[in-house]
């Protein structure tokens, strides 16, 4: 089903691990508004959900709980995206912080090794996507490069829809049902950054 | 595989681009906007901004810049330049920066690079740091170079990271503008004692000069400016050149 884009009602969801105004921005560029919020019925009407953030997922998930954000994201059945630790939520589990998550994904997420030589942490630039699965991310983007900073992967699971590889392979991007996710940056990763969130929009 | 990152820096005053910027059927070089979309569509991997205005109204000018950057490009973007608390820090990460740079802040009031970390996160802080080699030691200068002070290169540098930096950007002061390549022996002992990624500054003046900093300076990014403004090596050029010698780059 696609709708115009007048009546196309999209929300970011507004927390305190948002780099809310970037993926705005991205939206404008491509021709959406969004509303950034945190309002329940709002949240629960749009057609789109997107759950952004750059941030540390102990204390994200305790702002999460607080304002009964959680079980509200868990509820949601319009498609959603995660964003970088916005896909770290989706997980069951996460090492930052110790910390039980949203439970989506059947995933845990782990630190990268950092005593690894030659491998900086954070994984921070571009890198390639690899092994993409039909149905989000376009197969055309195989070994082409998207933006990433993160500590924290999610292992490659049933539900892994592109990977990357870093130290070792990791999950790039996620798909189950209405949940979509990725670890890299959409909104900084250029063109196909733009394209991927046309698409998870236009889907 | 992660790609070295190729970095165009711009400086910018009054929320206008200064150096002389030439490119033949560009118009626009003056906005810092325009040029950062160019540079963007040539395939520089991230932009770098540099405020050099004094003034209180210059500020203002380049925050509200910031957020034109933000509207207009889909790359990465570090903004620099007089921002000397958390609060500076906090109004341009709101305007829409990626990161910050801190550099002769940092080394007055080494507790801004843990503040900065704790409240916005290691990715946010880049440490910026000017340094000449000295009677056989890299000393770190502050005050856009003019003033030396007591601490050397490494040991500044391993601080900044324990403070939770997340990125060095390191310009040598001896080969900056000089162009005849990067400070390679100095990058790779950086490398070697470092965990996080060290971004190279200073001395680019031809395409072999970022193959050395890659592989001998061990680098993970490349910063530049006049070459690029004077369009004296393209950057879709460069990454040409860097990925016919298997250097790793986003092309």
């Amino acid at each position: 089903m696609f709708l115009a884009k007048t009546v196309m009602k999209i929300a970011i969801i507004k927390y305190n691990a948002g780099n809310n105004f970037s993926v705005e921005c991205a939206l404008k560029r491509i021709g959406y508004e969004a509303i950034i919020t945190d309002n329940p019925d709002i949240i629960l009407n749009a057609d789109r959900v997107i759950f952004p953030g750059v941030g540390e997922a102990s204390s994200a998930m305790a702002y999460l709980k607080e304002h009964k954000l959680d079980l509200l994201i868990k509820s949601l059945t319009q498609p959603v995206l995660g964003i970088c630790i916005g896909q770290q939520l989706l997980c069951s589990h996460s090492e930052e912080g110790n910390i039980n998550c949203l439970g989506i994904f059947n995933a845990q997420v782990k630190r990268f090794a950092s005593s690894i030589q030659d491998y900086k942490i954070p994984h921070m630039g571009w890198n390639t996507l690899n092994n993409i699965k039909p149905g989000f991310i376009p197969k055309e983007f195989e070994n082409q490069y998207v933006y990433y900073v993160h500590s924290y992967y999610v292992p490659i699971t049933e539900d892994t829809a592109a990977t990357t590889d870093y130290i070792h392979p990791f999950s790039a991007a996620l798909h189950k049902g209405n949940f979509f996710s990725t670890q890299f940056h959409p909104e900084k990763s250029g063109d196909i950054g733009e394209t991927i969130i046309k698409r998870f929009i236009e889907q | 595989m992660l790609a070295k990152r190729i970095i165009p820096c711009l400086d910018v005053k009054d929320g206008t681009t200064v150096k002389g910027v030439n490119f033949v059927n560009f118009k626009n070089a003056g906005d810092p906007v325009e040029l950062g979309k160019k540079y963007s569509q040539d395939g520089a991997d991230e932009l770098v901004f540099l405020d050099i205005t004094a003034s209180h109204e210059g500020r203002k000018t380049f925050v509200n810049l910031v957020t034109r950057i933000a509207k207009n490009i889909s790359i990465p973007f570090t903004v620099g330049g007089g921002i000397n608390d958390v609060s500076d820090v906090d109004k341009l990460l709101n305007a829409g920066a990626d990161k910050i740079s801190i550099n002769s802040a940092a080394l007055r009031n080494p507790n801004l690079i843990d503040n900065i970390a704790k409240n916005f996160g290691n990715q946010v802080c880049v440490t910026a740091i000017d340094a000449r080699y000295d009677n056989g030691e890299w000393i770190c200068y502050i005050n856009g170079g003019r003033i030396p002070t007591e601490r050397k290169l490494i040991e500044w540098a391993h601080e900044a990271q324990e403070r939770g930096a997340g990125e060095i950007l390191f310009t040598s002061m001896d080969h900056d503008g000089v162009k005849t390549g990067f400070a390679c022996e100095a990058l790779a002992l950086l490398n070697e004692k470092l965990s996080i990624p060290i971004i190279a500054s200073g001395g680019a003046g031809d395409y072999s000069h970022f193959y050395d900093v890659f592989t001998a300076g061990k680098a993970d990014a490349a910063l530049a400016a006049s070459i690029f403004h004077f369009n004296e090596i393209p950057i879709d050029n460069l990454k040409v050149y860097l990925n016919e010698r298997n250097i790793n780059v986003r092309i």
